[in-house]
């Protein structure tokens, strides 16, 4: 994961031009979304990402059509003569079977609820605690964000797998220990920059202005600086859910994670492991709905944060041009 | 719908609405790696007494470094006091904690210099102007918003524009905002810490005439800072001059332009610029010497001894005292121990820009 | 004789939202050993033609002419532009924290820009920079001139920056809002310095500010901008005691020292400044304008001489018998407005049929 390179995006929405006869009523969210919609990459990105929903929503529904479960073993129908896995296409099995003869397809599927279940709500939780740890050691400095600050180094610096290994032999391996495990190693990535933020926004005038009228302190924190955050925090989740796919496949592959029989991308590859170019369908879907998620993601992440940056209100200018020839 | 917040409760105290003895503010400066220890602080504010009389617009003036700006938190309690008395309304609010201020936030309200900074740009104006009344429970939804819109019709703004951002309006329009912010809580001092610094002229006479209108409907004393003497000359009754931390001189208003009695407020006077460009080639203009010390050591006796042409022995050992000079009226105070008579003239210093030019002309030409 | 002339000039912006004007249509010009005042407020333009004639505006559409000891600079390349900048015309910012290069000593940079359009040598050139020092009244230059910009308090700053800028006795020096950002004992020192180097060295000066205070202490000539164009022009006595365009007159009201004015209620002009963009029909100025008429939302009037041949110049419809009414007071607006106020177009935004201060809608 390497969260700490990413870098802080400026928290002013796209300016408007004040004044009058200038630009009326349109909140920052329409903006940033008028602006995504020009961005291509973005766009094919949300498909992608649209598509892989969908085929997690439907899950079940390719399990009923096709006939065939993620789980049960299918030798007798899903292998050859020889025992071996089949290949895309044959048999009614559209993207080839397993060791155990099971369909390749419906396991993707399955497995793409559990990778996006894993990479959301891991993320949620990691977002809403480095949110919380972040304002608060931001805001109030001094003792509190010495030891705040310095746990999330700590979380930051430490060796995630040998430890989710421990933890695993420990409560035995299960997805809500998985979801844990990995928000807890994301937090951190969201908090520092949430403190960084923190603490610039609490020298802000209108921090004074909320001090001058009798705001309390927790007041201040999420309903006048939490909204200065929303920016930066936004980009930083949507980088942090392709993380958190990765960081469950690893796991899953390594055995920690997600066991037999359910599927996950992870240990579908590690499955697929010593079969060689003989069965490439056994490892390649995987890893490809693997990379064109991560991908999708981490692409979306860059349009949304070139779409909340003030700055980059020329790339935008030159396709609306395009756009509407003069 | 503007009964709906109660009326403030009925004045104790007396005449003085607000009352300061021996504010002091210091803020230390910490050095060290891991235990950070003080080694110095900025005297930022270094006993300043004064009094604010009920209905009054009072002018603090003094340039940057003075203190102006951090007298006016002290006053609105925005830190702890290093030391010193504040009474508002009767009541003392020296040592209060931050929540026991809270009920007293009410009475005292700021408007904010920097019409761009001081608004939470990520809320909507109705959000923003209502907030006060959302911190102190005061009406709820609809009464609110209705409140709110009121408040923006008063001090000129479309109350239409309730669901705005901040960075759709000028920079005229949010002071404007930032001015029914502070009306909501119907508080009876306001605060105004260089209001229309930062916006352009015409505008700026708008900000002042909606500012004495208000005063007038809504009964308010203010505190005015600011720096251009001219504005501060318009609106208020009496001025007080700031200097690296202290009070120099407080008079009313017309007493203090008139004849200034101390020399710093003579200089500043003098340096004013007036936009009349008979008064402006032929005043003859008090030129100070040097820079202004840093307020972290300031110097002994009287801090302007050491730029002041009618500095003395005495000036360096023994800090004078506020008071009324003979012949002046009991208001017009001056800390000085040598005051500027009526008439008096005091050096200007025209002369070393003259040589220094003769010698630059006198070089080798391009 | 004129030293610069300045012709239609015109500068816009192409930007997301359309296109800023922000010059449209300047023309002045400026005497050897005179200073110009231009006075405008925020999008007047009054900063950008500045900029531009220097061509320090290269992105922008740029059209007429502003000719300079018989050579027109909107046509110079960079290179040529370069060997005027400094030795001819030199310019001086408003916030010298930010003009002033932070990583290099303050000596070091004078000397740099003498050394730029002489062929001193490095140390001639320090020496010289002493000197300079020594000459706009910063104690100790020796010690000074190895000081960096933000070791020194914002006044000084701005005196290296004219020291910078005389170093090679210019012929026009522009003065961009230069004292702005300092104290009042501060900008007093400021202005006395640049008064005397200009009445000692001879140059002429434009200085561009939006305080009418400092116009009045510092130019002989006053050229008061509004939405891009010069609105009137005068000599400063008869700018600030017998103003013709109302614009003027408004400045004059809304100013508390201003003459005219005594003590009592300020006056000032309704609304904001126009959107650069979506520019007024007509006179940029109408929407605001207590006397606006018809003709004033047709046509842009022309900036002419009134009365006829004088050395004073009004953009504005009404007749030149109105000067000398000082600001426009109430009863000033009482007396014209039968017989010139006409109707008004409904479609103009935010426009109140008097002149009210009250209500500023967007």
């Amino acid at each position: 994961m390497s969260l700490s390179t990413v870098e802080v995006v400026s928290t002013e929405a796209p300016a408007e031009t004040p004044g009058v006869g200038g630009i009326e009523g349109r909140s920052p969210l329409r903006l940033v979304l008028a602006r995504l919609r020009t961005d291509r990459v973005a766009l094919a990105s949300i498909g992608v990402l649209v598509l892989i929903v969908l085929l997690a929503l439907g899950a079940p529904l390719i399990s009923a059509i096709t006939g065939h479960s993620p789980t049960v073993t299918n030798v007798d129908n899903g292998t050859d003569a020889n025992g071996q896995p089949l290949p895309p296409g044959t048999g009614g099995f559209l993207l080839g079977t397993d060791n155990l003869g099971r369909d390749i397809l419906v396991r993707i599927a399955y497995g793409a609820r559990i990778s996006l279940l894993v990479g959301v709500l891991a993320t949620a939780i990691a977002t809403v605690v480095g949110v919380v740890v972040g304002l608060f050691a931001g805001y109030f400095g001094g003792w509190l964000d010495s030891i705040l600050a310095r746990l999330m180094d700590v979380v930051l610096s430490f060796p995630y797998v040998l430890f989710a290994i421990v933890l695993v032999s420990v409560f035995g391996a299960s997805l809500p220990l998985v979801i844990l495990v990995i928000a807890f190693f994301s937090f951190a990535a969201i908090g520092r920059i949430v403190r960084g933020q923190a603490l610039s926004q609490r020298e802000k005038e209108y921090v004074e202005a909320a001090h001058s009228l009798g705001a309390g302190n927790l007041r201040i924190m999420f309903v006048d600086i939490l909204p200065n955050l929303v920016a930066p925090v936004i980009v930083l989740a949507t980088l942090l859910i392709p993380a958190a796919i990765i960081f469950e496949a690893t796991l899953s592959f390594l055995g920690l994670g997600v066991g037999p029989p359910t599927a996950s991308w992870g240990n579908m590859l590690s499955d697929a492991e010593g079969v060689g170019f003989q069965a490439w369908w056994f490892y390649i879907f995987p890893m490809l709905f693997l990379l064109a998620t991560t991908l999708a993601f981490n692409l979306l992440g860059d349009a949304v944060r070139d779409a909340l940056d003030p700055r980059t209100e020329r790339i935008f200018a030159g396709r609306r041009k395009k756009k509407k020839p003069a | 719908m503007l009964d709906v917040v109660p009326s403030p409760a009925p004045a104790a105290g007396g005449e003085h609405l607000l009352r300061a003895e021996g504010i002091v503010k210091h803020f230390p400066i910490k050095e060290g790696i891991f235990f950070k220890h003080q080694v110095g602080s900025v005297k930022a504010v270094d006993g300043v007494s004064l009094e604010v009389r009920r209905g009054e617009t009072l002018g603090l003036v003094g340039e940057t470094g003075c203190g102006k700006s951090t007298l006016a938190r002290c006053i609105m309690r925005l830190f702890p006091l290093t030391a010193g008395h504040l009474t508002f309304d009767g009541a003392d609010l020296s040592t209060l904690s931050r929540s026991q201020m809270r009920p007293y936030r009410r009475g005292m309200q700021m408007i904010f210099q920097d019409p761009y900074g001081s608004l939470n740009s990520r809320r909507r104006v109705g959000s923003i102007i209502g907030d006060p009344l959302a911190i102190h429970n005061i009406a709820k939804g609809a009464e609110r918003k209705k409140m709110v819109q009121g408040f923006m019709e008063v001090v000129g703004l479309n109350p239409e524009h309730y669901n705005r951002f901040p960075a759709e309006f000028s920079g005229g329009q949010r002071q404007r905002i930032g001015v029914a912010r502070a009306l909501a809580l119907r508080p009876k001092l306001i605060v105004c810490d260089e209001p229309v610094s930062a916006l352009d002229v015409s505008i700026q006479a708008q900000i002042i005439n909606l500012l004495e209108d208000l005063q007038g409907e809504f009964g308010l004393t203010y505190l005015f800072i600011a720096h251009n003497l001219s504005v501060v000359q318009h609106v208020s009754d009496r001025v007080a001059v700031m200097y690296l931390g202290k009070i120099v001189e407080v008079a009313e208003v017309k007493d203090l332009y008139g004849t200034p009695r101390h020399p710093y407020t003579n200089a500043l006077l003098s340096a004013s610029v007036v936009a009349d460009p008979d008064k402006a080639r032929s005043r003859d203009r008090i030129i100070l010497t040097g820079d202004v010390p840093s307020p972290i050591n300031p110097p002994s006796g009287c801090r302007f001894h050491t730029r002041c042409p009618k500095a003395q022995a005495i000036c360096s050992t023994e800090e004078p005292i506020l008071k009324s000079g003979a012949g002046d009226s009991a208001s017009h105070l001056a800390a000085c121990h040598f005051p500027v008579a009526d008439g008096e003239k005091i050096a200007s210093g025209k002369a070393t820009i003259l040589h220094a030019v003769e010698g630059f002309l006198a070089e080798a030409p391009k | 004789m004129t030293l610069l002339a300045v012709d239609n000039l015109t500068v816009s912006f192409p930007t997301a939202d359309g296109i800023v004007q922000a010059v449209r249509g300047l023309s002045f010009s400026v005497e050897p050993g005179k200073t110009l005042g231009v006075v405008g407020e925020s999008g007047s333009g009054k900063s950008v033609s500045a900029l531009t004639m220097l061509g320090l505006n290269p992105g922008a559409d740029i059209s007429g002419s502003a000719v300079f000891n018989d050579r027109n600079l909107l046509t110079m390349s960079q290179r040529e532009l370069r060997s005027i900048r400094g030795a001819d015309i030199a310019m001086i910012f408003q916030d010298p924290l930010s003009s002033l290069h932070p990583h290099f000593r303050v000596g070091w940079q004078i000397a740099e820009a003498i050394r730029a359009h002489t062929d001193m040598d490095k140390n001639a050139a320090l020496n010289q920079a002493v000197e300079l020092l020594r000459l706009v009244n910063i104690p100790q230059p020796e010690r000074r001139v190895r000081a960096y910009p933000h070791e020194m308090s914002g006044g000084m700053r701005q005196r290296v920056m004219i020291a910078m800028a005389l170093a090679l006795k210019p012929k026009l020096l522009i003065a961009d809002e230069p004292t702005t950002a300092l104290d009042a004992t501060v900008q007093a020192q400021l202005m006395e310095l640049l008064i005397q180097m200009q009445r000692e060295v001879g140059m002429a000066m434009i200085v561009i500010t939006h305080d009418l205070g400092v116009i009045a202490s510092i130019a002989d000539e006053v050229l008061v901008m509004y939405a891009g164009r010069a609105s009137e022009r005068a000599d400063a006595r008869t700018i600030f005691f017998s103003p013709h365009h109302p614009y003027t007159r408004g400045l004059l009201g809304s100013v508390p020292s201003a003459t005219g004015v005594t003590g009592g209620r300020l006056v000032p002009i309704v609304g904001s400044p126009p959107s650069l963009i979506n520019v007024p029909t007509g006179c940029g100025f109408h929407p605001r304008c207590p006397f606006a008429m018809e003709a004033c939302i047709d046509d842009q009037p022309p900036l002419e001489s009134i009365p006829a041949g004088a050395d004073h110049s009004s953009a504005c419809w009404l007749p030149p018998e109105l000067t000398g009414v000082g600001v426009a007071t109430d009863t000033a607006r009482q007396r014209y407005a039968g017989t010139y106020r006409g109707p008004r177009s409904s479609k103009l935004p935010g426009v109140r049929a008097a002149a009210s201060e009250a209500a500023v809608y967007a």
